[in-house]
């Protein structure tokens, strides 16, 4: 049986971990998904140096491991007199890693609009920018939720990083209580369920929209 | 072809079990006299008079803590605070500081190497505690450690009162002793805890905290490999090392604290202190 006077003990600590966590989980996902968009942007546009910066942004950091992004914010920056606390940096490294994905999946739903889409726009006299934002990218949007849906579930779980620089979530006050309790299994069981207690809801959400745009489409 | 390579086989297989069998038997035959002698030995004569028959003495050491006791892989010396200690009190008894053999111990297995005759004596960065003291006797305190700070040279902080304020922040390792005292000693301080020290040290090294805390004795070792940084001289809690024997080894504790006032006297300690830990022994 799962000892409930671990949870009860250190509530405080749980709470602080599971808002942090929280927080630099939604602000990464609205940085990812700027960052992501314009990133895809840049790569099917057509000028050529657009295209490169895309295609190095996202060849360069989605081949790198998280880790070691979080680790350049951390202890890299400061070095050239650019300091983050660990919260922000751990936030700051999860963005930049989250939006090398979100980029591929959005450059994916942009190419599966049909191309006569682009080239109705531009002939009634849009600009690329305006036939972009108001033709194609909200068929995409439809095609592109589904494999959203798990980079946004994967950004809540790789959020665990910000615990290895002291960032002060969830992860980050398990290894503190279970060190501090030489308690391991229950104490993880615990983490488990707030991290599930935020990844259950943006499936079952992520889910709804799905069906949701299915109708209207 | 086939049967002489099976024949050759077999007829080494035979050679090698009937030769296993007669060592086994003569094996099992010396370690039987080995024994009674040990006993016999034990009841008449100490570990001093045995060190000074064998000629060698045998000292348990750490082979991977910088400063106090570590391998050099490049020449695979072992050298060290412990090691100087080691070799000064080998020349005490023996005469000679290089009579002496070195064993690897870890905070596990020293007291059970001790207890078993492996090693005559313990010098292993051992902290003197009531614990321990069930188990084996310690001579007098060789080194003085405690947890302390390191801070950035040009940092104005010089003891825990300068930490214990609203915005300062300590780093240190998940699950330390260390963490649990900082916490204590300095509550209004942000305490952040990194794997291990190596981590908490490179934060620091990026400006992440003001002061990074443990004991001493590793501190002196991450200061020296980084003249950024320095050890503030206050500690906060003691940690006594003691050189450990046997239990009931009275002569050679004796000795050993003959030593350790001989040197303390004529220089010699300090000398040693100063050469590892980079400054002189406060006093």
């Amino acid at each position: 049986m799962l000892d409930y006077s671990i949870l009860i003990e250190h509530w405080d600590m749980y709470m602080q971990g599971f808002s942090n966590t929280l927080k630099a989980s939604v602000l990464a996902l609205i940085g990812s998904l700027a960052i992501g968009t314009v990133m895809a942007v840049f790569r099917i546009a057509p000028i050529r140096p657009l295209n490169w910066i895309g295609a190095a942004y996202v060849e360069f950091i989605r081949n790198i491991p998280l880790i070691l992004i979080v680790f350049v914010f951390f202890v890299g920056l400061p070095a050239i007199g650019i300091r983050f606390d660990s919260f922000t940096a751990g936030t700051l490294g999860l963005t930049v890693y989250t939006a090398a994905f979100i980029a591929e999946v959005i450059r994916a739903g942009i190419l599966a609009v049909p191309k006569g889409q682009m080239e109705a726009a531009r002939s009634s006299g849009l600009t690329y920018l305006q036939a972009m934002w108001h033709v194609i990218l909200p068929q995409a949007v439809k095609i592109v939720i589904p494999p959203m849906g798990n980079q946004f579930i994967n950004l809540v779980k790789n959020s665990s990083v910000l615990g290895v620089i002291a960032g002060l979530d969830l992860m980050y006050f398990g290894d503190l209580i279970s060190s501090e309790t030489f308690v391991t299994f229950d104490v993880y069981i615990f983490v488990a369920l707030f991290y599930l207690l935020l990844t259950i809801p943006l499936s079952l959400g992520v889910g709804a929209l799905e069906r949701r745009l299915a109708k209207s489409r | 072809m086939f049967k002489t390579v099976w024949k050759k086989m077999i007829g080494l297989g035979l050679v090698a079990m009937l030769s296993a069998t007669a060592l086994v038997g003569c094996s099992s035959e010396t370690t039987t006299e080995n024994k009674t002698d040990n006993k016999k030995e034990q009841a008449a004569e100490t570990t001093l008079d045995k060190i000074k028959e064998r000629g060698k003495l045998v000292v348990g050491v750490k082979y991977d803590l910088n400063l106090f006791g570590l391998k050099n892989p490049q020449t695979g010396e072992v050298e060290g605070f412990d090691i100087d200690i080691a070799k000064g009190l080998a020349k005490k008894i023996l005469g000679d500081e290089n009579k002496i053999e070195l064993k690897e111990v870890t905070s596990k297995t020293r007291i059970p190497m001790l207890n078993n005759g492996e090693i005559d004596a313990i010098i292993a960065t051992m902290t003197i505690t009531e614990e321990r003291k069930k188990e084996v006797d310690f001579s007098d305190v060789y080194f003085m450690a405690g947890q302390s700070l390191l801070v950035k040279k040009d940092s104005n902080i010089n003891g825990i009162a300068d930490v214990n304020k609203k915005g300062v922040t300590v780093l240190t390792a998940k699950g330390s002793t260390s963490a649990q005292n900082i916490r204590a000693k300095a509550p209004e301080a942000t305490v952040l805890e990194f794997e291990n020290y190596a981590e908490a040290f490179t934060a620091l090294k990026a400006g992440q905290g003001d002061a990074l805390t443990t004991d001493n004795a590793l501190l002196f070792g991450m200061a020296k490999q980084d003249p950024n940084f320095r050890v503030v001289d206050e500690t906060f809690s003691e940690e006594p090392y003691g050189i450990a024997v046997r239990k009931g080894d009275k002569e050679l504790l004796d000795v050993i604290n003959e030593y350790l006032k001989e040197i303390k006297a004529n220089g010699e300690y300090d000398k040693i202190y100063e050469k590892w830990i980079g400054e002189k022994p406060k006093q």
